[in-house]
């Protein structure tokens, strides 16, 4: 995988099945209710559950970390999360690599569902492998 | 009376194998690294590995209460989460024991929306640091 300024990552593209939110709850930890209860979050003005931010940034840190083809490359992320997510629509992280400093490429990255962002200002550092691009 | 500055009690959060299975799986991980102990050994790790955000695994136990520490006074019903950084360390192992430290960092108020941030420090049972997160919720309609 290049990392050169300007090159586009992979895409990662992948929907959220109904029962997602759920899963990641137990895998992470975080049972917020706006995530895991539709009545609940139809009660506090949500369109329904809503995918955790969390999990948004894992896809984020994911597609980072496949372009790299190694998990230790990635250094830093940082995200701002806006809107909501929701399960069954499909998420789409594209990120761009901005500069490439010292062996580190500095990578931007958004995430977005329905044309909406849902990850903004995504900041990834890629420590790329010696001898490798 | 501002928290900043608070930190909380050090939380040893234990790393499990299955634990690293079952949160990958959720966030769609194919790396056989993360998943198969034998793919893991044969790249040098001792076990599988954590994914890099795995650290909301680890961290969760300390900076939950944290969040929820009625000295810091957030409003809950109109908390959101505004944004997150992790910077990484050393790899993340199954049978490591991960420590992690919360601080408060700052609290500010702008545009009527109130800002909490924090700060954890996670190390691992060697003493090598493998994360620190900023953790920013944002508290809409407080004013």
């Amino acid at each position: 995988m290049s990392h050169k300024p300007g090159d586009q990552l992979p895409e990662v593209r992948v929907t959220p099945d109904k029962y997602l939110t759920v899963r990641y709850a137990g895998a992470s930890g975080d049972f917020n209710p706006i995530h895991i209860d539709e009545e609940f979050a139809k009660s506090v003005g949500l369109p329904g559950r809503i995918l955790h931010g969390l999990w948004s940034m894992a896809q984020v840190a994911r597609a980072q970390t496949e372009a790299a083809g190694r998990p230790e490359a990635l250094r830093r992320l940082s995200v701002q999360f806006r809107g909501m997510g929701l399960p069954e629509r499909e998420v789409v992280v594209r990120s761009t690599v901005e500069s490439v400093q010292d062996g580190v490429a500095h990578v931007k990255a958004l995430a977005e569902q329905d044309g909406n962002l849902i990850i903004r200002r995504g900041e990834a550092d890629l420590v790329l492998e010696e001898g490798g691009s | 009376m501002s928290a900043v500055g608070k930190t909380f009690p050090a939380v040893t959060y234990a790393v499990g194998r299955e634990k690293i299975r079952e949160y990958a799986r959720a966030v769609g991980e194919t790396d056989p690294l993360y998943l198969d102990v034998d793919a893991a050994r044969a790249a040098g790790y001792a076990d599988v590995v954590a994914p890099p955000m795995f650290a909301v695994v680890y961290s969760g136990p300390s900076i939950w209460p944290a969040i929820m520490d009625p000295d810091v006074g957030i409003d809950f019903a109109h908390m959101v989460h505004g944004a997150q950084e992790f910077r990484w360390g050393a790899p993340v192992v199954a049978g490591d024991e991960i420590t992690t430290e919360a601080q408060v960092i700052d609290v500010s108020e702008r545009a009527g929306l109130g800002f909490f941030v924090f700060e954890t420090r996670s190390v691992n049972q060697d003493g090598a640091e493998v994360c620190t997160g900023t953790w920013t919720n944002i508290v809409r309609g407080s004013s």
